[in-house]
This record gives C-alpha cells, sequence and structure tokens, in this order.
C-alpha cells in the first residue's frame, strides 16, 4: 500500500470512529437537532416580531437575523467538532492509544475537519429546511456568494477549533472552559446580528482583525441582494489563510510542548 | 547494542516543577524475542520509562532508539511496529467491540483486517461480546479487548502496563499463556510492568528493578533474587519499597 493510501485509510478510520459517536449518543444527537434548532427558534420569533413593529424597507434588514443565526452556527459547530474530536478522546482515556499509533498529526486534523464538514452540512441543511418551513426564509436567496462566505466561517471555526485543541494539549481540562468560552468571545465583534458600524470605534479595531466579521457583513448584502465588496472578500481569504496558519503552528507548537514536559502521556489522567 | 529493539542511554526526565527527576541516567536494553518486566515501587520511573520508548515524552537527557530509530523522530516508521496496552488506558467507549477493533486495525494498515480481528476475537475468547458496546464490557473483559487492539499488527515490539490487573486468576493466566503463546510464534520482543511479582518470575526472562529513577539490579529474575539475597521478588520489592536499600548492579 502507497504512503497516501495508508494516510487515507487512516484518515477514514479516524473520520468512521467521530461519525460513530453520534449513533449511540443522546447528547451528541442534541449537538447536532437540537440546540441549533432552539436557536433557530428563538431567533426566528424574534424576526416575526420584529418584522411586525419595524416598517419596511428595514425589515429587510431583520429578516436576515435568521440567515446569521444559521451562519454562526455554521462557525461555531465546526468549531466545537474539531475541538470535541480531541476531547472526546481525552474524555474516554483512548488518547494515548492514538498518540502511540502511526497516526500523525496532519492525519487527525483532516480527519477532524472532515468531521466537522459533515456535522456542519447536516446542521445546515436541516436549519435551511425548517426555516423555510417555519418562517418562510430561504437560505438561497444568499446566492451563490452564500457558498465561499459560509465556507469561511467553516475555516475560521477550523482555526479556532485548532487552537483550542492545542491548548487542551498543553493544559489538559484546565483548558475546557475556553473549548466553550472562545466563540462566544469572538461573537460580539463578528456583527452576526448588526453591521460593522453600528459598533464603537474600540470594537470597531478588534472587529476589522476577524474574517467572521467581513464574512457576515458580506451576507448581509447577499441577502440584500447586493454585491460583495472586493474589500471584504480580501478580509475573509486574507484573514482565514492568516488565522489557519496561527492556529496549525500553534498546535503543532503545543503538542511539541506537551511531548517535551512529559504531559502527553498524562493526558485525560489529571 | 546494534541489534537491541530497545537501547536507551542515560535516559534522564525531570517533569516540570519538580526537583527529583523521574528517571535518573537510565541504560536499558531489550533484545528481539525477549520479554523484559520492569519493576519497581508506584514512583519509580517505570511509566515515564515507558512514555520515552513510545514517544510520548521528550527526555530531558539521554537517547531513546526504537528499532535503531528516534521514536520522536521517525514516529511513523517505529510506532507501525510497536503497539501497547495499558490499565490506564481506556479503549473509546461508545463503540461495539469489533467495530473498535476495524477501526484500530484500519489506522495500523492491518492488511486483511476482517480475518486478523476475527481471529483475534476468537483467540481471546470475546466471540460472545463481539457487538457489546465497550462501555458496558468488565473490567477483565476490557483488558482482553485491549490486548486484541495491541495485538492487531502483529507488532515487533508490545509495551504492556499492568495487563493482568483487572484479570482473575483465571484469566490472568490465560492471557499470560496466550502471550506467552504468541510471543514464541512470532518472536516478538514484550516490555513489560507488573506489581505481581510472582508473575513475573515466571514470565520475563530478564527484570530491570527501578527505584526513584534509577536502576538497582538487572539480570534474570532468578539471578537477582541470589545477588540481593532475597527469597522472592516480593520479598525483594518490599525491602526496596520500605528502606530504599541499593544494591549493585552486575
Amino acid at each position: 500500500m502507497s504512503p497516501s493510501a495508508m494516510s487515507a485509510t487512516r484518515i477514514l478510520a479516524l473520520f468512521q470512529r467521530y461519525v460513530f459517536l453520534h449513533r449511540r449518543s443522546l447528547i451528541r444527537m442534541f449537538d447536532i437537532g437540537f440546540w441549533p434548532v432552539m436557536d433557530l427558534l428563538i431567533w426566528g420569533f424574534m424576526t416575526r416580531y420584529l418584522q411586525q413593529v419595524v416598517s419596511t424597507p428595514r425589515a429587510q434588514v431583520v429578516v436576515f437575523l435568521i440567515g446569521a443565526i444559521i451562519a454562526w452556527d455554521i462557525h461555531y459547530r465546526g468549531q466545537q467538532a474539531v475541538t470535541i474530536s480531541l476531547m472526546e478522546e481525552i474524555w474516554t482515556r483512548n488518547i494515548t492509544n492514538l498518540l502511540v499509533a502511526p497516526v500523525r498529526l496532519w492525519e487527525w486534523v483532516t480527519a477532524s475537519f472532515l468531521y466537522a464538514f459533515l456535522k456542519v452540512a447536516v446542521v445546515t441543511l436541516i436549519l435551511a429546511g425548517l426555516a423555510k418551513a417555519l418562517y418562510a426564509f430561504d437560505l438561497a436567496r444568499g446566492g451563490w456568494a452564500f457558498l465561499p462566505l459560509a465556507g469561511s466561517l467553516l475555516l475560521f471555526g477550523w482555526s479556532i477549533g485548532l487552537t483550542t485543541a492545542g491548548l487542551l494539549l498543553r493544559y489538559g481540562y484546565a483548558a475546557e472552559a475556553l473549548i466553550w468560552g472562545i466563540p462566544f468571545l469572538l461573537q460580539p465583534f463578528s456583527c452576526v446580528f448588526y453591521p460593522l458600524e453600528s459598533l464603537p470605534r474600540w470594537a470597531q479595531s478588534i472587529a476589522g482583525l476577524l474574517p467572521s466579521t467581513y464574512a457576515f457583513e458580506g451576507l448581509r448584502r447577499t441577502f440584500q441582494g447586493q454585491a460583495v465588496s472586493p474589500t471584504m472578500w480580501l478580509g475573509v481569504i486574507g484573514l482565514n489563510v492568516l488565522y489557519l496558519t496561527l492556529g496549525v503552528v500553534l498546535f503543532v507548537w503545543m503538542f511539541r510542548r506537551a511531548r517535551a514536559d512529559g504531559r502527553l502521556g498524562h493526558l485525560g489522567q489529571d | 547494542m546494534a541489534n537491541a529493539v530497545i537501547d536507551v542511554r542515560g535516559l534522564t526526565h525531570r517533569y516540570a516543577k519538580t526537583e527529583q527527576p523521574a528517571v535518573d541516567g537510565l541504560d536499558l536494553e531489550v533484545q528481539g524475542g525477549e520479554i523484559v518486566g520492569l519493576l519497581g515501587p508506584n514512583g519509580a520511573g517505570k511509566t515515564t520509562t515507558l512514555h520515552a520508548v513510545l514517544g510520548l515524552l521528550e527526555p530531558t537527557a539521554g537517547s531513546v532508539r526504537v528499532f535503531g530509530r528516534s521514536p520522536i523522530r521517525d514516529r511513523g516508521a517505529v510506532l507501525g511496529r510497536l503497539n501497547f496496552a495499558s490499565v490506564d488506558v481506556d479503549l473509546p467507549s461508545n463503540l461495539l467491540v469489533e467495530e473498535c477493533l476495524r477501526i484500530f486495525a484500519a489506522i495500523y494498515n492491518v492488511p486483511d483486517r476482517l480475518r486478523r480481528v476475527q481471529e483475534l476475537i476468537q483467540r481471546f475468547e470475546l466471540e460472545p461480546l463481539r457487538r457489546q458496546r465497550i462501555g458496558v464490557l468488565s473490567a477483565g473483559e476490557r483488558m482482553r479487548l485491549k490486548l486484541c487492539k495491541a495485538l492487531l499488527n502483529a507488532p515487533d515490539l508490545l509495551v504492556l502496563d499492568e495487563p493482568t490487573l483487572s484479570l482473575d486468576p483465571y484469566m490472568a493466566q490465560k492471557v499470560r499463556q496466550l502471550l506467552q503463546a504468541i510471543q514464541r510464534e512470532r518472536g516478538m520482543s514484550i516490555l513489560y510492568t507488573s506489581h505481581n511479582m510472582r508473575e513475573v518470575e515466571t514470565f520475563c526472562d530478564r527484570i530491570v528493578f527501578l527505584h526513584r529513577g534509577r536502576k538497582l539490579a538487572e539480570g534474570s529474575p532468578s539471578d537477582v533474587m541470589a545477588r540481593t539475597n532475597s527469597r522472592s521478588l516480593d520479598d525483594l520489592f518490599i525491602r526496596v519499597a520500605t528502606s530504599g536499600e541499593l544494591f549493585d548492579v552486575a
């Protein structure tokens, strides 16, 4: 078997292991079918209410709240899937079995990215279907630009996921709070539900450093039938490349640090 | 030695925020087809040594070679030829017995995976449990499954950390016999830790006795007992644990 075929087999095996997690776990199924749906219901009813009290043409902006919560879920579930793949191995004390197997870091990362992609695709399809049925909100209204913008949110989720996974390797359970906390730290500055110019100046400076800000700004435009500006595309692509590179570097560095100080063999046992 | 499966020279490792090194200048060799027991009281440095051999830690000083290569720099090549089972390391509790073995067989790129999984399930008497979730298995059943996983890739080196701790005497004996049979068939090397001194006496070709990160004695079990004037390895163990008594290393 060629080295690339061997890598593909390992990636597929790890991917399968993470997909199997959902078969016998109600908690994992909640992650796909319950929490995202609850988010959609809350923001959907909120949108309905705002539509009644806001006069046109501003109502158009309100409708995007539903699109925003679906797009935020793409980022959030993408990040969670990557980190929880590693967390799951630590929780079940299986991590050492993988660390002493001939699995390369990039193979594990690829498997967790694939798992995140599948999870996000399923969640998005469910939410898009429900949004159409319950609120007559059509995700396809975002046009073709929706796909690369949503993809960029997934990419940013992977970058954050790798960072939190690296922290887990380095600090073990002590870093667990970060997995849940970091997305909510980023959310106010990502301009998910409001435009960039509505933020105070200091917050705009932070928001300008996040690819998610440009993606949400772009999505708002596409849902209003406007084109995404080249500046926005530049922000989305450039910052995603930067953060993904930083995420990979940090993950590898944390792995090496954990190995140097002997923490790697004690993950899940502290 | 050129043909040593494991060749550890001057291994020293100090964990962060600790004064004493966990392992201090340890030399260790394991030859092809040899069963070597790594013994010592808690905190002797056994697990740290195993972790260094498995590439889970980078020594503060000294060198570790497995199959003549570094388990850190040549990770893929080294780890593909060895395997590991420990009482402290579990398999994914939400997978079924058979699917867990299939997944690990794929991870190790085992040829003819289904046949190999079937063969090991039968050999370790796990047939009635193949569709059981791992989370509901008893400690003994889990350990047998871990050993199946550890033998999937027909390793040249098997690293075992307390493999019979959770087994009842009957199953412990059966597992020892099985491991010895497989070891003889394949000429596999085994590096082994256990607190069961009687087991070590019968199972290991050679023992390395550690205390506070240093080697106290090395040789065949009978040789070590003779040189240390011990009636048994249990006797030696208790003397070391209570007094930290040092012995000359031959």
